[in-house]
């Protein structure tokens, strides 16, 4: 059971990653906690922005108490958290979600494929994941790449460009397919459309896909039921097939909801 | 120092609840706060039947507020009954439950299920804005509110709290509507309907188009209709709107509120309830404030 919690805590470093995406190190002992695909919501400092945004755990280093987030400026929260310097603060609310399984990994071949900034969380994930081995195929617009250097760390990474500047020409599938990358299961963070694509792929290979999923939340905690996601089987909460992103996922099997 | 307050023969420790649907049945903020230290738990509204809710989008974020349009997502009462109920008793708290439905049977059905749970007082949902049928429809008009009050008062075992919608012409038509029609006590207000639109994609942001406005961006609006509410009747009102902190409370308890529910405060702080509560009792220490039930209706003309 993860320890749910807000607290302030100060911004170790921040970086500019690429266009509108940026990185921010936190010094917090929720990086004590499960990391792989839970996520963390950052309050914006202006009050007229009430919402904490939802942000998908990076990286953590538990020694040093320091998680990472890598996110995109989306509007005017995430304009605000790329201001932030070194020894600013910052108020967050954490550990949320539910993560990735990693144990189903083992002594197998997982593929692990993120498009854009669902890519993040891959990297938390590629640390976690022990004893299998790991295709990481990443989906990026352009030449502009991030993360790339981290992630071959920790697996063997290909790239899918959607202008065709680096790697593959297309998306992430198409990746998998001129590289006749083949595993036993699949993790995933993206777009939709992505998502829905791995979906039907995953059925065709009859291979596990865990895809970590996105909508608009409020409490981020499972009691406002405003971030649900159409299930195939009833859900635990109501019972009416509409299950909590932000609690009962954000990661899910990919056959259980209906995207 | 006594925080208690007492509505329709129950006594709450303090006049601090919790707004229904932003605090679901408790289990979710027990891991923030101590429930123990709550008036009451007013839960996410129960149906007779689960209720699917609306598509998503549900929430966007306003200027110094919020919308939502969740649609009433609920488990029904079979569920909560067995779930939700037991887990709140567990609790040194009062427990208030939030009905809503789609016809008039629909509501005495809860009430009638919820006749015999150990549970303090009911809160009628008639000002959901976000449903099609039933909720607002019996809220926005006087002759329908009366019936629907009548019609549960002859049902209900415990005390009957009445949730008035801000979406009317004459809020004390309808606060004098619900005391006539034998309310135990009237709650206000439930959210503003409102809507936003994204100019650059020239789409909704909620997928039901419009929602229910909250957080302190209506809170004066929220302040007002209680104030002219609780002069209308002689019932109590429990007020809310936008209540992030303790001074907030305090100004719909002295607008003549008996107590306050906190609502989309938690979201953007998840220790509001408690931290209002320990702020209210603060300030009547700096007050001298002997009981808190001197303060209602204590503004100043």
């Amino acid at each position: 059971m993860l320890s749910k919690k807000k607290e302030k805590v100060r911004v170790l470093s921040t970086a500019k990653l690429a266009d509108d995406i940026y990185e921010m190190w936190l010094a917090t002992d929720m990086a004590q906690e499960k990391g792989a695909g839970h996520f963390i919501a950052v309050y914006p400092k202006n009050k007229t922005m009430l919402l904490p945004r939802p942000i998908s755990i990076c990286e953590r280093d538990a020694e040093k108490g320091a998680l990472r987030i890598v996110y995109r400026i989306a509007g005017a929260g995430t304009k605000e958290f790329s201001t932030y310097q070194k020894g600013d603060t910052a108020e967050i609310l954490g550990v949320l979600g539910n993560g990735y399984p990693l144990k189903e990994a083992e002594g197998n071949t997982a593929l692990l494929m993120g498009g854009g900034i669902g890519i993040p969380p891959l990297l938390e994930l590629a640390k976690e994941l022990k004893d299998c081995k790991k295709y990481i195929v990443l989906g990026y617009r352009d030449a502009k790449l991030f993360l790339k250097e981290d992630l071959e760390k920790y697996g063997e990474v290909y790239i899918a460009t959607e202008d065709g500047s680096v790697g593959t020409k297309g998306n992430v599938l198409d990746a998998v397919n001129e590289n006749k990358i083949k595993a036993d299961l699949i993790y995933s963070c993206g777009p939709m459309p992505m998502l829905r694509a791995i979906k039907k792929y995953a059925a065709e290979k009859q291979i596990p896909a865990w895809i970590s999923l996105e909508e608009r939340m409020a409490c981020g905690v499972g009691a406002c039921l405003g971030c649900v996601c159409k299930t195939v089987k009833e859900d635990a909460h109501s019972h009416v097939n509409n299950a909590r992103i932000c609690t009962d996922g954000p990661v899910f099997l990919a056959e259980d909801v209906d995207i | 120092m006594n925080t208690e307050v007492k509505i329709a023969g129950v006594m709450f420790k303090n006049p601090v609840m919790t707004a229904s649907g932003t605090f679901g049945s408790g289990m979710e903020y027990s891991e923030f706060v101590d429930l123990n230290r709550l008036g009451a738990v007013v839960t996410k509204g129960v149906a007779n039947v689960p209720w699917p809710g609306n598509p998503t989008p549900r929430v966007a974020e306003t200027y110094g507020g919020m919308l939502n349009a969740i649609g009433l997502q609920n488990p029904g009462v079979d569920v909560f009954l067995e779930r939700d109920i037991p887990f709140l008793q567990q609790f040194d708290t009062k427990i208030i439950v939030n009905v809503c439905g789609k016809t008039v049977e629909d509501y005495l059905e809860v009430v009638e299920r919820l006749g015999d749970a150990k549970i303090d007082m009911m809160e009628i949902n008639v000002s959901c804005p976000n449903v099609k049928e039933g909720a607002i429809a019996f809220g926005q008009k006087a002759e329908a509110l009366y019936q629907i009050t009548q019609a549960v008062k002859r049902k209900a075992k415990q005390p009957v709290i009445m949730k008035l919608s801000p979406n009317v012409t004459d809020i004390t038509e309808m606060a004098k509507a619900a005391e006539a029609g034998g309310a135990d006590c009237i709650s206000l207000i439930n959210t503003l309907t409102g809507m936003k639109i994204n100019v650059e994609k020239r789409c909704f942001l909620l997928a039901n188009k419009t929602g229910g406005l909250s957080g302190p961006a209506i809170k004066p609006v929220a302040v007002r209709m209680v104030y002219q509410a609780a002069h209308a009747v002689k019932i109590p009102v429990i007020g809310m709107g936008g209540i992030m902190t303790a001074e907030d409370a305090l100004e719909f308890i002295l607008a003549g509120a008996s107590a306050v529910a906190v609502g989309a405060a938690n979201f953007i702080n998840p220790y509001a309830t408690v931290e209002i509560i320990k702020g209210i009792e603060a300030y009547m220490e700096r007050h001298q404030i002997e009981k808190l039930s001197d303060l209602i209706d204590a503004v100043r003309e």
